[in-house]
């Protein structure tokens, strides 16, 4: 046990014991269990049942797993859950579930496009688009793909998201760029 | 793929975090955002004993420019930095490079503190501060040091920082009338580790140029400028750059094409550090 002087820091969270870590999920207070090293994308899916954040490489490369922390887009891997503890995060499920049960302008965008085939990184872009369209409502293709270049996508070649973003943005476009 | 197991800690002040630092020795990391941390922990490249969270310390959380510097805390995240309406005039070189920081999605956790902790010969942040001649500021249970950022970095993933000391602030100098800046890199995937990274300033006197991920640590070299311009023997120059950086081959490019891209880059942003002088 370090030696600490404020009263106010919390005790060390011991390795070996699961700690009691509170979100607001999708709007709702949720409450788990964790120990320190749980990443929040697993706190997510195996304590609290919310199956749609996906896990993939684990170390923030391939953005399946992103989420909204705080409203902000970011890597549910590299976070870990008790990080967490008191934010609000928000995942794909929150989406259909803030809009009266139906699917948002944009997941409709998105089957519209077959901007999903497998559907793997589907929950993640989609995540992270809500974050960044609010900051920035019109983006060019090429801001966008900047953006999309946190995803990976193995069957789409981004084609589809990009004409599903542009379409549910107001925005038209001649052709979409192959890269 | 998941974190070997550690004892967690979230402090309430800087003073608390230092003194359990202390306490835990080599044993004990500080984490942020956790952008660069936490793969090292998904990997098990590092197992601490104790985390010690200062992710939500106020205290970490300035962000201001005043007396020539812009003061960047250790809380403070890449996104909040580029978000900063003033950033472009203050710090232009930081402006040029954070959008090639990793992602969208990660800049918005990872912190530029962290990023220069984390020394990666790659990353864009600490050649950010090389190349303007920033300093890092070090602190432990007593006292803070500065170090310019010239003598902070030692290797790969290795700094002048001991193991009691966390990165409290970066500072970056204001620029001044009469500079131009430029950064570009060359990597796989726009946002993944750059292959070269090229920073550029020009002043009234001097071509700068900052190189990373070809040596061990991000480099700097300075040419004085002819008649106002760069060089006229400026190719030979960058390719004497280019070799005594000594690049090594790797999964992602050889040594052969990283010196060319040193000689390419390296040129692009010093043409275009010189025409945006303001």
């Amino acid at each position: 046990m370090p030696p600490l002087t404020s009263p106010e820091t919390p005790p060390v969270l011991a390795a070996e014991t699961r700690h009691a870590v509170s979100i607001v999920l999708n709007g709702k207070p949720r409450t788990g269990h964790a120990h320190p090293r749980l990443l929040l994308s697993d706190f997510l899916r195996h304590e609290l049942g919310a199956h749609g954040t996906r896990v993939g490489c684990e170390h923030g490369v391939c953005g399946a797993c992103t989420v909204r922390i705080d409203g902000v887009a970011a890597r549910a891997c590299l976070t870990l859950a008790v990080q967490a503890d008191g934010r609000r995060i928000d995942t794909v499920e929150g989406l259909a579930e803030a809009n009266e049960g139906r699917m948002t302008a944009l997941q409709e965008a998105f089957r519209r496009h077959h901007a999903l085939q497998c559907g793997f990184c589907t929950a993640g872009i989609l995540m992270s688009l809500t974050d960044y369209l609010g900051r920035n409502p019109k983006p060019t293709e090429e801001e966008l793909r900047d953006m999309l270049s946190g995803h990976l996508c193995r069957c789409t070649g981004y084609a589809g998201i990009v004409r599903a973003v542009m379409e549910v943005t107001g925005q038209t476009m001649k052709e979409v760029s192959h890269v | 793929m998941k974190p070997a197991s550690f004892d967690y800690l979230r402090p309430a002040t800087v003073a608390d975090a230092l003194a359990a630092l202390a306490a835990g020795g080599d044993d004990a990391r500080v984490i942020a955002g956790g952008q660069s941390l936490m793969p090292m922990l998904n990997m098990r490249l590092v197992q601490p004993r104790l985390l010690i969270d200062l992710g939500r310390l106020e205290e970490l959380r300035t962000l201001r420019a005043e007396d020539g510097w812009l003061t960047v805390g250790a809380a403070v995240t890449q996104a909040e930095v580029l978000a900063r309406p003033t950033l472009a005039r203050e710090v232009p070189l930081l402006a040029a490079a954070l959008p090639w920081v990793g992602h969208f999605q990660t800049r918005n956790r990872g912190t530029l503190c962290g990023s220069v902790a984390h020394a990666d010969p790659s990353a864009e942040t600490p050649l950010c501060l090389v190349a303007t001649g920033g300093e890092v500021v070090l602190r432990n249970l007593r006292r803070r040091r500065t170090v310019p950022a010239a003598d902070f970095f030692l290797g790969p993933l290795t700094t002048v920082k001991a193991a009691d000391e966390i990165v409290e602030c970066v500072r970056f100098p204001l620029a001044r009338p009469g500079s131009g800046h430029a950064f570009r890199e060359q990597s796989m995937r726009h946002g993944d580790f750059a292959i070269t990274a090229c920073a550029a300033t020009v002043d009234e006197r001097s071509a700068n140029l900052g190189v990373g991920g070809m040596a061990d640590r991000p480099t700097l070299r300075s040419w004085p400028l002819v008649d106002g311009g760069l060089p006229p023997d400026l190719d030979d120059a960058l390719n004497a750059f280019a070799w005594d950086l000594g690049g090594d081959d790797d999964q992602h490019a050889t040594a052969r094409y990283r010196r060319d891209l040193v000689r390419r880059i390296g040129r692009t942003v010093l043409e275009e550090a010189l025409s945006c002088r303001r």
